[in-house]
């Protein structure tokens, strides 16, 4: 290459950033033609539902698998790939009336076999929480192309709930039986039944997924395509949606301290609904085998140190409302009437020293250790606020800090003093409460089971009889009890009720319309 | 001609037990670190079930007794068998070849644009050694090379992406750019390279700016200077012929021996610009303690520096024939 050559290419690439054919970068990141880009971090280690349930595999790939039904805000059920349903006057059958003109992507029809294949054999080799649904089960049968029939061992209230799209995905028969599900080449070309079918994904970059013309509801889906953008830096997140690059966000795609400021902005909308199925519930933990905390009053004072509303406003930025008991306020059989432990710093050192924790010269009671999540900054800001919470009442915080994989391995073995911990209640407490509670899930090395260590037969009976009663009124009077013996034991400091921010593009409407919000299927999403 | 054999297989033997000593070494360190993969994976999957943890275990060998392990992981690195990721399911070389490509590239664009700018403002300081353009260019140097990556990498996001809308904020292409010609492509490609690319260099540029300039101005004290001078030479022929190559040596020789830590700048230049690249998959294998990918990732890396290393020694030898009569 001449001299003058490489000059006039080093003028061209000079020149290139403010190229006028390619000069505006907005609307040339714009997904175009009634598609749109969703954010999605981390990256999916798959996107077949049905073999990995980690949140970012339930955001994609809900889009392409369904299952039976699917929830209202309320957490009603609805109709998706079961068009009715009954339940038995017993409790114990479960009849589901499939749609009849559904096909799986490759073409082939989806039946009542494929169901029972999914829930009788592949899910309960691959899926934890679906296991523990369908082992309830006595028989799972097709009396007919579609109609299936669940018959359960004894009641069981909340196994409606079973029947989400992430508790239960339903997988194509011919595809997998008889194979090596973990193997099978069908994995990195899924196939479901969901009204966007798998096209393309570029590891690093993003999935995309393509309407399906053959989706068995009219006029859906309402978008032509969706395109997942991993980005992994929160930053870089909030950026593309501030330029348009993203259309939708939704979880911890955005910083809490970062929310406020988006939403603001004239081109996006922003809601906390769609997170009721889940309903997490955040708390501060303590190992109850270790003294002091296996003294009442000392977990009393520590509720009196703690100040939910600063947590609320300073840490979570708003986006969450103070815990006043195990059940979270948008769980059904929530009880309003608790006993509630005000922040009194007064009160917490008079129940301290009542407990014989007297204060040394140097003003501190004892120490402790917290083990701090390290899952981002809200995590970090929890534990510095507990240590300056502590302090008040003369007990030395030491943070600790490790990876997530000690956190886990640390927690679920009980090595730890104090901790953080955030559990889904997933729609019923039978379901997200009770497996914090009771002693029959204390079971070491095993994550978000009861590893605080507390145990009360009264507390195993409720849960136990709450779960199997048919009508309502027996299981509110049951949880009801169980709520006010727990407040008064606090096997954890429950904190706040988590809320999640959800910011789309405000051309698009019918987003969030149900329970699942972002991880649902966005089958009615449509640019207005 | 068999001295120079005997030398390069001597070379190679060498480097072939470096590679298994740094394998056994990662492994040790990889397996010594606290905790444990399948309670990652069973968390994140929200699993409370003893059976889905020991079915985890089991599915990666994790149950088998630590030697054991070794032993595997050491037989299939020799068959260049980098096993199969606990997350993502896929032979590990797989995943490393997809992402090679985007690594090298950034990498590759970010530490000639240092050594170039590096050797050029360093020269353009070291020849006015005392001026405003020197003071200027050394202050610069100081600034960039106190800024964090990840600052700068936002910064020029916030002002190229955000206020001048000239620049991608992220990625690696256009999520269309299939549809686009090859030459789109390329263009879409280097739009995108143009903010990681800088801010991945900023750096490296400020230390070389600051080693050819002091180089640079040692050098122009020395003898043979003074005599190119006294055979009344042009300045800008002494700066071409008997400054730039001499100052350069020591600048080529810290290069080389930063390409590891370019490699591990290029994990959060990566991460804040969603560069789909080695960086990333490291902080996602890390992240989830994905055992086979990091320690294959480790590997690579380990081979890619000794292979800059070998590079760097060749390049001295052009530039210093002195070393290839020692």
């Amino acid at each position: 290459m001449k001299r003058r050559d490489f000059t006039k290419l080093l003028l061209a690439g000079m020149a290139l950033p403010g190229a006028g054919f390619m000069r505006d970068g907005m609307a040339y990141a714009q997904t175009p033609d009634g598609g749109l880009t969703s954010l999605l971090a981390p990256e999916p280690p798959t996107l077949m539902l049905p073999l990995n349930q980690q949140q970012p595999t339930i955001v994609a790939g809900a889009k392409i698998f369904e299952s039976l039904l699917d929830f209202d805000f309320d957490l009603s059920p609805r109709p998706q790939l079961a068009e009715s349903w009954d339940i038995s006057e017993d409790g114990l059958t479960y009849t589901f009336h499939l749609v009849r003109n559904a096909k799986w992507h490759d073409g082939a029809p989806f039946t009542a076999h494929d169901v029972v294949f999914s829930c009788s054999q592949m899910l309960m080799e691959l899926h934890p929480r679906a296991r523990a649904s369908f082992e309830r089960c006595e028989s799972i049968v097709a009396v007919d192309d579609h109609t299936v029939v669940f018959k359960l061992k004894e009641p069981f209230a909340p196994f409606i709930y079973a029947f989400e799209t992430s508790s239960a995905p339903i997988a194509p028969r011919h595809i997998y039986e008889g194979t090596d599900y973990k193997n099978n080449p069908a994995n990195d070309h899924p196939i479901g039944t969901g009204p966007f079918k798998y096209k393309e994904w570029v590891r690093g970059s993003h999935i995309h997924l393509v309407a399906n013309p053959d989706y068995y509801q009219e006029g859906k889906p309402g978008l032509t395509e969706i395109f997942f953008r991993i980005v992994p830096d929160a930053a870089s997140r909030a950026v593309a949606l501030e330029t348009g690059e993203a259309q939708l966000a939704g979880w911890n795609d955005v910083e809490n301290f970062d929310v406020q400021r988006l939403a603001a902005l004239p081109h996006l909308e922003f809601t906390t609904k769609g997170y009721e199925f889940a309903s997490p519930l955040l708390w501060y933990e303590l190992n109850l085998r270790k003294e002091p905390f296996n003294d009442l009053r000392v977990r009393k004072a520590m509720m009196h140190l703690l100040d939910k509303s600063f947590i609320v406003e300073r840490i979570m930025f708003g986006l969450a409302a103070p815990a006043t008991g195990p059940i979270a306020s948008t769980t059904p059989f929530f009880q309003a009437d608790l006993p509630q432990y005000e922040f009194d710093v007064d009160k917490a050192n008079a129940l301290l020293d009542e407990a014989g924790l007297k204060r040394g010269a140097d003003g501190k009671r004892f120490i402790m250790r917290f083990l701090v999540v390290p899952a981002g900054e809200m995590w970090t800001r929890l534990g510095e606020y507990f240590r300056q919470a502590m302090a008040a009442g003369g007990i030395d915080v030491v943070l600790e800090t490790t990876d997530m994989a000690g956190w886990g391995q640390r927690v679920s073995n009980w090595e730890f003093e104090a901790t953080n911990n955030l559990v889904y209640q997933n729609a019923d407490p039978a379901l997200g409460v009770a497996r914090s509670y009771v002693s029959s899930n204390i079971r070491k090395g095993v994550l978000f089971s009861n590893t605080e260590g507390y145990e009360n037969p009264e507390v195993d009976r409720l849960f136990a009889e709450a779960a199997v009663q048919t009508t309502r009124e027996a299981r509110q009077e049951r949880y009801t009890a169980v709520q006010r013996i727990l407040v008064e034991d606090l096997p954890v400091l429950w904190m706040t009720e988590q809320r999640y921010a959800t910011l789309y593009d405000n051309r698009l409407v019918d987003v969030i319309v149900g329970a699942t919000g972002v991880n649902g299927n966005l089958a009615q999403a449509r640019y207005a | 001609m068999m001295h120079a054999l005997r030398l390069l297989l001597g070379r190679v033997t060498g480097i072939a037990f470096a590679i298994l000593a740094i394998a056994t070494i990662n492994f040790v360190l990889v397996h010594s670190a606290p905790g444990d993969p399948a309670l990652v994976i069973a968390g994140q999957s929200g699993a409370t079930d003893a059976k889905f943890i020991e079915q985890v275990r089991a599915d990666y060998g994790l149950d088998r007794p630590y030697l054991v392990q070794l032993g595997t992981y050491l037989g299939k690195v020799v068959q260049l068998d980098l096993g199969y990721s606990y997350r993502q399911r896929r032979a590990v070389s797989e995943l490393i070849l997809e992402r090679l490509g985007p690594t090298l590239l950034l990498t590759l664009s970010a530490f000639v644009l240092s050594l170039v700018g590096g050797v050029l403002f360093g020269a353009l300081a070291g020849r006015r050694h005392g001026s405003w353009s020197d003071l200027t260019i050394s202050m610069m140097a100081l600034l960039f090379y106190a800024t964090p990556v990840f600052w700068l990498g936002l910064m020029l996001v916030l002002v190229f992406s955000i206020q001048l809308e000239w620049l991608p904020a992220f990625g690696y292409s256009n999520m269309r750019s299939g549809t686009f010609g090859t030459f789109d492509q390329a263009v879409d490609v280097a739009r995108h390279l143009v903010l990681p690319a800088v801010t991945l260099s900023a750096i490296y540029m400020a230390v070389y700016t600051r080693l050819m300039r002091s180089s640079l101005i040692e050098v122009q004290h020395e003898d043979h200077v003074r005599t190119a001078r006294a055979k009344g030479l042009t300045e800008a022929a002494i700066l071409r012929h008997h400054m730039l190559r001499n100052a350069a040596v020591p600048v080529i020789t810290f290069a080389g021996l930063q390409a590891g830590a370019l490699i591990g700048g290029a994990v959060v230049v990566e991460t804040v610009f969603a560069w789909p690249g080695l960086g990333r998959l490291t902080f996602e294998a890390v992240t989830a303690r994905d055992y086979p990918v990091l320690l294959g990732l480790f590997l690579v890396t380990s081979i890619l520096v000794i292979a800059v290393n070998l590079l760097t020694d060749l390049l001295h030898r052009l530039i210093d024939p002195r070393v290839v009569t020692r």
